[in-house]
């Protein structure tokens, strides 16, 4: 709980739910016919319209980036060490906005949202949607929220891959694209990854196909194990060598098959915290649309001619322990856009702190990502006129 | 607009505008900035010291984080016009295959270097029997990260061994000035050379 505010943070904040009544057809054809979007925004949008960010999320992130709901919240946003008056993305200067993306479970339309043909919760039915919709139905925040060209648009992991679709998908539509810890499309260790993940979740027996809402279950030894497996892959060798090591619970073995590491019960713990706010067909959605992405399939696996419709510049950022999406992944992205002859700086950060770096306050990465966004920021003023 | 280091100003006035150019150890980006607002030149700059990244960043440039000593195997044939690297030759592992690489991606190249047969280097070694000092070169033996010093004469034999044409080539001082003593016996007087070489 913040017994004061930060004075760098956005302090309180509520949520906005905004209705969208156009359909929208999906890449795997099937539409929506009506949908919500639930968005947080942060600053002023200034006179112009010309200084808005777009945020977009990670597999598990939603619109809560910055900030808090309540005085009573234990921790703020997801990504308040990035977000807020004097930080990386300054919210005196830009005008913030991040929603929760569709298929999701924090107030946008998703698999938990009664479905208006039926009058019962989607469930399973709930179709499987693609980077490029979540970036169609941003494209139309933006039209709603009378933002023409985003200054920039910014995000990590599988936040990066709607960053990139949306310099291929509406070029003419951001000014900056910021890509953090990354990839053109996952590997095959990465999709098993996924796949064990939807598997432990499928085989729980409070799964029920998906329709665990309509038997008052949910799924929770299964999105518990989900969670551990995914949480692992997020952090290093060495973050987990520093941070537990072989440290016992109880300092001693007890010859027992319960938790007795502390990695064990840490991995538990997390796992059990998803397990009760996370919607378990969310989570099968959101690491399906992981596996799909591959912007450059539709150019010959191209992904040089895949970026080189892109006009905006890019900043792509990655770390060095990152195995998940690996700074490797990241330079596949850089050299592509420096033979596209497009504009692009890259920023490889020392980190131990693995995939979960990019959500972390590194001293070096808050330098790269404040300069960026200050280059950004300079661009505005000339453009305004102002100063 | 921008003042620009001595040495950087030769440099400016070999690239041609409106062409792109890779810029191997580019610093703060200064040269690319001045190239970018006077010469209408494109390009990327490459460097590994993270506080001069930022001041990329921060200067507007495009900068890529890379050790020129991984190779620069991610650029592709003649793709730049232009590869510069200033004060760096001397600190790569192998400057005889980075000088390849140069002229595989670029159709040309600059470079500047510091002259070992500088005189000052030549009487150091000679009178003091100790590895040379300088305002130049700071370093001590052990710790200098030039290990690859070389003379004015060392480069143009290698250019030569290689079928490198040497366009162009201008000798300074530690303040990167021209000056006519310097004309008279650059291999003695020059502490510092611009070289633009290309294959062609």
């Amino acid at each position: 709980m913040p017994e004061v505010i930060a004075d760098d943070s956005v302090g309180l904040v509520t949520p906005q739910l905004l209705h969208f009544d156009e359909p929208l057809t999906l890449r795997s054809g099937r539409v929506l016919p009506q949908y919500d979007l639930m968005i947080e925004t942060y600053g002023t949008l200034n006179a112009d319209k010309s200084n808005a960010v777009l945020i977009c999320h990670a597999l598990s992130g939603d619109h809560h980036a910055a900030g808090y709901h309540s005085m009573d919240d234990r921790k703020p946003g997801w990504w308040d060490s990035a977000i807020g008056p004097g930080k990386p993305i300054d919210t005196n200067h830009f005008f913030v906005v991040a929603l929760n993306n569709l298929g999701g479970c924090s107030g946008s339309t998703g698999p938990a949202s009664i479905n208006p043909e039926t009058g019962q919760p989607y469930g399973p039915d709930f179709p499987i949607v693609a980077v490029r919709d979540w970036v169609h139905s941003q494209a139309r925040l933006a039209d709603r929220l009378g933002i023409q060209t985003w200054a920039a648009v910014v995000g990590g992991s599988l936040g990066g891959m709607q960053v990139l679709r949306w310099s291929i998908q509406y070029p003419q539509r951001l000014r900056h694209a910021v890509v953090i810890a990354s990839a053109p499309k996952l590997s095959a260790q990465n999709i098993a990854f996924n796949e064990v993940a939807r598997q432990a979740i499928a085989k729980d027996p409070d799964f029920y196909d998906g329709d665990y809402l309509e038997h008052g279950t949910i799924p929770k030894t299964g999105l518990t194990q989900a969670r551990m497996l995914g949480h692992l892959t997020y952090l290093s060798e060495d973050a987990m060598r520093q941070k537990f090591g072989r440290e016992l619970k109880e300092g001693k073995l007890n010859y027992s098959f319960a938790p007795e590491f502390q990695v064990e019960s840490y991995l538990h713990y997390q796992g059990e915290k998803f397990s009760t706010r996370f919607d378990a067909n969310t989570y099968m959605l959101m690491t399906k649309a992981l596996d799909y992405f591959d912007p450059a399939g539709d150019y010959d696996n191209d992904l040089v001619k895949c970026l080189s419709n892109a006009v905006c510049k890019f900043l792509v950022v990655s770390f060095t322990t990152d195995w998940r999406f690996s700074p490797a992944r990241s330079e596949e992205i850089v050299n592509a856009l420096v033979q596209a002859d497009k504009n692009v700086s890259y920023a490889c950060i020392e980190s131990d702190n693995g995939h979960d770096a990019f959500l972390l306050p590194i001293p070096r990465y808050l330098q790269v990502f404040s300069a960026y966004m200050q280059r950004i920021r300079s661009e505005l003023t000339v453009a305004g006129g102002a100063r | 607009m921008s003042e620009l280091r001595e040495d950087l100003n030769i440099i400016q006035q070999w690239v041609k505008p409106d062409s792109q150019v890779l810029d191997l150890g580019c610093g703060e980006g200064m040269l690319l900035k001045y190239l970018r607002e006077h010469k209408n030149v494109r390009g990327y700059g490459l460097e590994i010291n993270p506080d001069k990244i930022t001041a990329c960043l921060a200067n507007g440039v495009n900068v890529i984080e890379q050790d020129l000593n991984a190779g620069l195997s991610n650029f592709t044939d003649n793709s730049i016009d232009t590869v510069i690297m200033t004060q760096a030759l001397q600190a790569v592992d192998r400057p005889d295959l980075l000088l390849d690489e140069m002229l595989r991606i670029g159709d040309e190249a600059i470079v500047t270097f510091p002259n070992f047969g500088y005189w000052r280097t030549r009487f150091y070694l000679l009178l003091k029997g100790r590895m040379p000092m300088s305002e130049t070169l700071p370093y001590n033996w052990y710790d200098t990260p030039n290990i690859h010093m070389c003379t004015f004469r060392d480069f143009e034999i290698l250019c030569r061994e290689k079928g490198i044409r040497i366009v162009n080539k201008t000798v300074v001082d530690d303040e990167h000035k021209e000056h006519w003593t310097i004309r008279l016996w650059p291999s003695m007087l020059g502490e510092i050379a611009v070289y633009h070489i290309t294959r062609k």
